[in-house]
């Protein structure tokens, strides 16, 4: 497939999908982000989080370590807004505590490990998922792991460039970003009723 | 600690005053060094990079550096580098030609574990039999490590990259470490008038809360974060775990494309562009062929001159475009495998005008007549 048509959609996309960024795909600048490979406005693909979460069988949040653990104040705080954004959308939470392998296997029933993410989302029959708080390499991992086994639509809400492998990404994701998305996700779900 | 007021990157890079010294570039390492807010630096002795990390260990001494030592070997020192960085600091190390093999396990594992370590690769000959002369065979063998290789052609190019080397480095989105290449003894070891800023400024430091990975943090939890062996096991998802894993790297190489631009002004330099003749060549070479340019032209033949500045990433796209028009493409190189070469011949439309040559090695200068010779040729 020619670089500049390749868009990143909800799999299963075969034995060994490429990497988002081998196919031409750039991760957008402030104030941009990533829809299905495309650089969008922010606002455009937040209003889209919502509707795939919303219209979504059984979304489920992935939150990583970095706001899993309680480093400082600011991380509290962020953690909570995602609390607040899954109980809003609807969605459940299922976390990545870590990155260490766990033998003989983990419980896919509650949580989720970024090298074996299939594992969660085939037992947990999860369509739509959202990673939070997961550091930018091993976010990336997964993503393309789930592209390639499940057919699970990927959102990942970055705090730092964003990533090509999700189906959605956001860059740059803050406490504002948070509650503006579930203040959008609040908004769409009167207007879908 | 010596005091040094901490300035944003693109200020040194672009507007800080500057000052010309007639320096080394085993000189200009240490100058740049001293202004990279580096944490630690960790040195192995081996010619022709000897001297740089001698110097380096001299700045440690007035108080630039916070920590520095020295390794049992090579390997040694790379394994050290890889936990100062995996522990979060700013690192820096040197090495060349045998050194760079004996140290080859770790840069892999560098790129694997997106540890963003800048070192300087002071190229020299392969043993055996045994050779201390310049030669830029080791580049051939470090192509498919996963690391960022900017090959300098003077020392001011030395001192530029090494600095900006480590700003790309550490952007959360790349995060994989850089080889700064130079030609031993050419340019390690001659001087020439390289532009530098105040040594009373410096990088900001290095954040590792920013990384893509988390850094080893003995004293908050989760310690326990380490990196997954894959290893230890033997089914289909760990196997499509690795994949995607080294996808990662070589995605995080494609992202620093964009840095090299904003911080290097491209990946390659281009003079004359238009000429039926491209010379196309990296480091020394750059400057033996300008001088077989001016000599050309002054017997009425007209070439052009790329410079590739970025060896990882390649400048392919550039590459190719730039010499879809030219009707033959000189490569000249310091090594005997031709591994610039083979990188142009596997972009080019049509790989029958590359002209791999001249080629010396074993420690061989490259007199301009050699190439002024290929020019000839290929005008015909």
């Amino acid at each position: 497939m020619s670089n500049n048509l390749y868009r990143v959609q909800a799999g299963p996309e075969g034995y060994l999908p490429p990497a988002a960024a081998h196919m031409g795909i750039e991760l957008p600048e402030k104030g941009n982000a990533l829809v299905e490979g495309s650089i969008v406005l922010e606002d455009e693909a937040m209003q889209k989080i919502a509707e795939k979460i919303l219209m979504a069988k059984n979304p489920v949040f992935f939150p990583g370590p970095l706001i899993l653990w309680a480093w400082n104040e600011k991380v509290i705080a962020k953690a909570t807004a995602v609390n607040e954004l899954a109980k809003t959308s609807g969605a459940r939470i299922i976390p990545m505590p870590d990155y260490r392998p766990k033998y003989p296997m983990i419980n896919p029933e509650v949580e989720i490990n970024p090298n074996h993410p299939n594992l969660t989302i085939w037992h947990n029959k999860i369509d739509v998922c959202v990673f939070v708080g997961v550091h930018c390499h091993y976010a990336n991992v997964a993503l393309k792991l789930i592209r390639g086994g499940t057919d699970c639509y990927t959102i990942a809400l970055c705090g730092e460039a964003g990533h090509e492998d999700a189906m959605i990404s956001l860059r740059d994701v803050n406490l504002d970003t948070l509650k503006k998305l579930n203040e959008i996700i609040k908004v769409k779900r009167e207007e879908l009723k | 600690m010596k005091n040094q007021r901490v300035v944003e990157p693109e200020y040194l890079f672009f507007d800080a005053e500057r000052e010309k010294k007639f320096i080394t570039g085993s000189e200009a390492i240490k100058e740049a060094i001293k202004r990279a807010n580096v944490d630690m630096a960790i040195a192995y002795p081996i010619t022709p990079q000897s001297e740089s990390m001698h110097l380096v260990g001299d700045i440690f001494a007035e108080g630039y550096l916070r920590e520095y030592f020295r390794g049992e070997n090579e390997f040694a020192v790379m394994s050290e580098v890889t936990g100062a960085a995996m522990g979060g600091v700013r690192v820096f190390t040197a090495t060349g030609g045998p050194g760079t093999l004996r140290a080859f396990e770790m840069f892999p594992t560098w790129v694997g574990a997106r540890l963003p370590i800048v070192c300087a690769f002071l190229t020299r000959g392969i043993n055996s039999p045994l050779t201390i002369q310049p030669d830029t065979i080791e580049m051939a063998y470090m192509l498919d490590t996963g690391m960022l290789m900017l090959h300098a052609e003077t020392a001011q190019d030395l001192y530029d990259m090494l600095l900006k080397a480590f700003i790309i480095a550490e952007t959360t989105e790349v995060h994989i470490p850089i080889g700064v290449f130079a030609d031993g003894f050419f340019v390690t070891h001659t001087k020439e008038g390289v532009e530098i800023a105040s040594e009373d400024i410096k990088l900001p430091a290095y954040d590792p809360y920013t990384a893509p990975v988390p850094v080893m943090d003995m004293e908050n939890p989760p310690v326990r974060q380490m990196r997954d062996p894959f290893v230890m096991k033997s089914n289909f998802i760990s196997y499509a775990a690795h994949a995607s894993w080294q996808q990662e790297t070589v995605s995080a190489g494609e992202r620093a494309r964009k840095y090299i631009h904003k911080y290097l002004g491209g990946l390659v330099e281009v003079e004359n562009e238009d000429a039926d003749i491209l010379i196309v060549t990296s480091g020394t070479a750059v400057s033996q062929s300008r001088e077989a340019i001016a000599l050309a032209k002054e017997e009425g033949i007209n070439v052009g001159l790329i410079k590739i500045k970025s060896i990882r990433p390649f400048p392919t796209e550039e590459i190719k475009q730039l010499t879809s028009k030219a009707k033959a493409i000189i490569v000249p190189e310091f090594n005997r495998v031709g591994w610039l070469s083979r990188e142009i011949k596997s972009v080019v439309n049509d790989s029958d005008k590359v002209h791999g040559a001249p080629r010396v090695y074993g420690g061989m200068t490259m007199p301009i007549e050699l190439i002024l010779a290929e020019i000839r040729r290929c005008s015909l």
